[in-house]
């Protein structure tokens, strides 16, 4: 864009729709990180497409003054695809929950992953249903007790960080709603991230599922109870920053600090950030957020589109004619 | 048979008008190249032709056994040629599975060509057989051409450096030659093709072609047959450029074509599905027209791509079959909703379930009119023969873009793999009908769910400054397309989308009636059966009977005027590939007339005799 604008907002971002998550959803505090965020970015409103599935967080477009496509249930992936592979100069923002991207979505999650396509994935990981009210979720606990798991779940959760790292995923991240400054930290990490960048966002479900993620989201006890994983950074926890992991063969022990392994997020195999994905299955460990891996690797329709040019190059652009008029042909 | 060396002879010539031949052999006996060959050299000595490949659904069955059976069957000639014809004069087949499972196909006292070199005991056990069908009298109605081929190429191959497998491959172009002496064909358009074809393997070109130079020759050495044949070029064609067509090619040109004159650029989401892949795979050679293609991990990201990229401001296709087309049935319906044009293509087969994946039927009708939740209104058109897909695929963009509304194509199995010759459009006789994008805050202010004359709301790209909206498939209030859960507003939507879908009705023709437009019965096709149906009715009529017919390209929503045109006869008869699944629709939208069903679900095709026997039956009661 040549022209020249005044900078945008956060108020820019709001859109005239009245928003409509239950009090004191976490969903709230993402809208409003995220309209933050995006004031900083220096993309005009136009270029923004916000595109989602089915679900509670799926309204999420509706909020944004920007484009929006507001999709069916699990397909937000496969749309956001073929909106950023036909127009690349979009940035393009994809909002999920634990149930549209992982569960009926799995499929075209594990797909948008590898494939690297350049935009934005935040997941909204609140381990229940909502807007059905209230069924586990794939990220459910064991043992849950929900409307269709009266006698407590039995199908074992998978980590969403583990399986944006099976899937090839090149940006990982985790953050909390809860936790303002973080979770705009990780934002502005995976908006600058050039490629698919998976961010998942635990999120309190007020009235399905109500502080399931108190005993290390809740301000009192995230500093002990949560490790942030800062790229370059020694891995430290604890109010005093006086804990450190580090990672002895295949297991990662808490030590003191000064003793705490410096935190790779790109090392050529993604096996240490899978090691640290998991850290929390040891109750005794703080639970990873922040940056689990982060690296490059070729964008999907950069790859498209440079086949479409080389083809051009090579036989030229292609007219009706030459089209139609192509093979062997003759006359009667 | 003979085998003296007469090179001095000189048989006959005679004329033919026009002549069917089918290829069998085994899977790996490349039947389907052989009978493509004799297509392509055909079609450009100028004969009318219409091509029927029948191969089945594994890539290799057990070699030798009748489920691995693979024909390809030709019908050439010098007049007009809708269908590639009920029954066979010739029957080439390589070994005994072939002959069993397509004798009873052969005219009475045709020809069969039979592969001698492969009827052992083994073979014979393959092919379930305990008595050889050369011996056993199977074959006394027909006359019987035997050649060892396996041992002709081995001997016609002798000094090569080839493996004896290798060898054995080549059998094929050796009866390409065989009958390219037999109806006078020239071998060079093969001769060329094999050159590129074995560009980086000069040594199996040369191979091939020796082996069909030996079959070529065999034809004057020995004294197999009584006579060569002559099939003069058709004077019916209409003057002009063409060129032979598979029907999945000519939608992929259509699809492109239509694009262009669209103004838009091509995004095809697809899932590999039979009979459908052809078109992902030839859209996939069309980069240097700005095709992308994008082969999902599914059928539903293979639509839901396609929808996304539609909103980017691409024309938008997905192509499937009949099991495919199941699963697209959410993402069908949000296009609906969004009111975004999109092209479905669906390529027809046996069902349901898997079903006949390479096998052609039509029961994808009602799926394709009715098989979405709730009210979801879109039109369907159907390709009538292979060349008809090109135009067919520019009417679906037509479509599509004027009234920002899905679209399903319907082909089948039968379209997508025959072949005939296309004349060729001249390029200025294609008109254009660009789609413009709103770029800029109409006067009054922008409103999403505005609509224009035909009823279709605008289509803004991403990326456009100030027309800043969300699309969704949740209902949408008239004009701002905000969320409404309004009753009133809901049904006024419902309503409006439906309209706007019959609207269609004012920009397409009333189909012509071919024969009488009065009498005592109409035929009416769609989709496929065109051919068929036309050279039955043409048929009957030489005889005198009276009977006309009407084919309908545009199945949902069906053109003005069929009401008058129906009026005229006194029944109506039906022929399709299901269970009657358009007299059904026929009998719903006009119920005053008397409609008769005549339903066909066999993978196979209809035939001339089967239509004509069901006229004539009809008109005797």
């Amino acid at each position: 864009m040549a022209e020249t604008q005044a900078p945008l907002t956060k108020k820019d971002f709001k859109s005239d729709q009245e928003v409509r998550w239950c009090p004191g959803c976490g969903d709230y505090a993402i809208l409003n990180s995220v309209q933050g965020i995006m004031a900083t970015l220096g993309i005009p409103r136009h270029q923004i497409c916000f595109v989602s599935g089915i679900g509670c967080s799926s309204r999420f477009p509706y909020y944004m003054n920007t484009y929006g496509f507001h999709s069916i249930h699990g397909r937000a992936p496969a749309i956001a695809t073929g909106i950023k592979t036909a127009n690349p100069e979009l940035s393009v923002w994809l909002v999920t929950g634990d149930g549209d991207g992982l569960s009926i979505g799995g499929n075209h999650m594990a797909h948008i992953l590898r494939r690297n396509v350049d935009l934005k994935i935040l997941l909204f990981n609140n381990e229940i249903y909502g807007l059905t009210k209230g069924q586990y979720s794939p990220t459910s606990p064991v043992g849950l007790k929900t409307k269709s798991t009266p006698m407590g779940s039995v199908d074992r959760p998978f980590d969403p960080l583990s399986f944006a790292l099976g899937c090839g995923a090149t940006f990982v991240a985790r953050t909390i709603d809860s936790h303002l400054k973080h979770m705009e930290q990780v934002l502005l990490a995976a908006a600058h991230h050039k490629g698919t960048a998976f961010v998942e966002i635990y999120q309190n479900c007020v009235i399905f599922n109500d502080a399931c993620f108190e005993n290390f989201a809740e301000k009192g006890v995230r500093d002990e109870k949560t490790i942030d994983l800062k790229p370059g950074k020694p891995m430290v926890f604890g109010k005093e920053l006086d804990k450190g992991i580090k990672i002895v063969g295949w297991e990662p022990e808490i030590v003191p600090a000064a003793e705490a392994d410096v935190w790779k997020s790109d090392t050529r195999s993604p096996g240490p950030a899978f090691v640290m994905s998991q850290l929390h299955l040891d109750p005794a460990m703080p639970r990873p957020i922040g940056i689990v891996r982060d690296v490059r690797a070729p964008i999907f329709e950069d790859a498209v589109h440079d086949q479409l040019r080389a083809a051009k190059a090579k036989r030229g652009e292609g007219t009706l004619e030459q089209l139609i008029y192509s093979g062997e042909t003759w006359t009667v | 048979m003979s085998q003296t060396k007469n090179p001095g002879s000189e048989l006959p010539l005679q004329q033919q008008e026009e002549v069917v031949i089918r290829f069998a052999g085994d899977s790996g006996d490349g039947m389907q190249i052989t009978g493509n060959q004799f297509t392509h050299t055909s079609a450009i000595l100028g004969n009318d032709l219409a091509t029927f490949p029948d191969y089945p659904a594994e890539i290799r069955a057990p070699a030798g056994t009748r489920p691995g059976v693979s024909g390809f069957q030709v019908r050439f000639g010098s007049a007009d040629i809708h269908t590639p014809g009920d029954q066979p004069d010739v029957l080439v087949v390589m070994n005994p599975a072939a002959l069993v499972v397509n004798i009873n196909d052969l005219k009475p006292g045709g020809t069969v060509v039979v592969n001698t070199g492969q009827f052992g005991d083994s073979d014979l056990r393959k092919a379930n057989l305990t008595k050889s069908p050369l011996t056993d009298g199977t074959l006394s109605a027909f006359r019987v051409i035997e050649i060892d081929i396996n041992k002709r190429v081995t001997e016609a191959l002798k000094g090569t450096t080839l493996s004896s497998k290798e060898v054995q491959r080549c059998k094929n172009f050796y009866t390409l030659g065989l009958m390219y002496w037999l109806y006078s064909r020239p071998l060079e358009n093969t001769l060329k093709w094999l050159d590129e074809k074995f560009a980086k393997r000069p040594e199996l070109a040369q191979a091939n072609k020796l082996a069909m130079q030996a079959g070529f020759n065999a034809g004057d050495i020995h004294e197999m047959f009584q006579g060569r044949y002559e099939v003069q070029p058709c004077t019916e064609m209409p003057k002009g450029r063409y060129r032979n067509i598979m029907g999945n090619d000519a939608l992929a040109i259509g699809l492109v074509t239509g694009a262009k004159l669209a103004n838009l650029k091509v995004f095809l989401g697809s899932y590999p599905i039979t009979p459908a892949s052809g078109i992902l795979e030839t859209l996939s050679t069309f980069k240097n027209y700005d095709v992308i293609t994008f082969q999902a991990e599914d059928e539903i990201a293979a639509i839901c791509a396609a929808l996304g990229s539609a909103y980017a401001g691409h024309l938008g296709i997905t192509s499937t079959s009949g099991p495919g087309m199941a699963l697209k049935g959410e993402g069908m319906g949000l296009a609906v909703s969004i009111e975004l044009p999109l092209v479905i293509v669906d390529i027809q087969r046996g069902g349901p379930s898997t079903g006949l994946p390479t096998k052609t039927e039509q029961a994808d009708l009602l799926q394709a009119i009715f098989g979405r939740n709730s009210e979801a209104p879109l039109p369907v058109i159907a390709a009538s023969s292979p060349a008809d897909a090109f135009e067919t695929a520019i009417e679906a963009v037509r479509i599509a873009t004027t009234y920002m509304t899905p679209v399903i194509l319907l082909s089948d199995g039968y379209i997508a793999n025959g072949a005939e010759p296309w004349r060729l459009p001249k390029i200025e006789d294609l008109k254009p009908f660009p789609k413009p994008f709103l770029t800029s805050v109409p006067e009054g202010g922008f409103l999403p769910y505005a609509r224009d004359a035909h009823l279709a709301r605008p289509w803004v790209k991403p990326g456009t400054p100030g027309l800043e909206h969300r699309v969704g498939g949740l209902e949408k209030a008239h004009l701002t397309g905000h969320i409404s859960y309004d009753p009133e507003n809901h049904e006024f939507m419902v309503r409006m989308r439906n309209n706007k879908v019959m609207a269609v009705r004012e920009t397409i023709p009333t189909p012509n009636v071919f024969g009488d437009s009065t009498g005592p019965l109409l035929v009416v096709g769609w989709g496929s059966t065109q051919g068929a149906i036309r050279s039955a009715v043409e048929k009957l009529r030489a005889k005198g009977r009276k009977v006309s017919s009407l084919h309908l390209r545009h199945v949902w929503p069906l053109p003005k005027g069929l009401d008058q045109i129906f009026a005229c006869f006194q029944s109506i008869l039906v022929p399709e590939m299901n269970m009657g699944q358009m007299a059904r629709v026929l009998r719903s939208e006009y119920p005053e007339h008397n409609i008769i069903s005549y339903p066909k679900v066999q993978g196979l095709p209809f035939r001339t005799t089967e239509l004509v026997a069901k006229v004539e039956s009809l008109l005797e009661k």
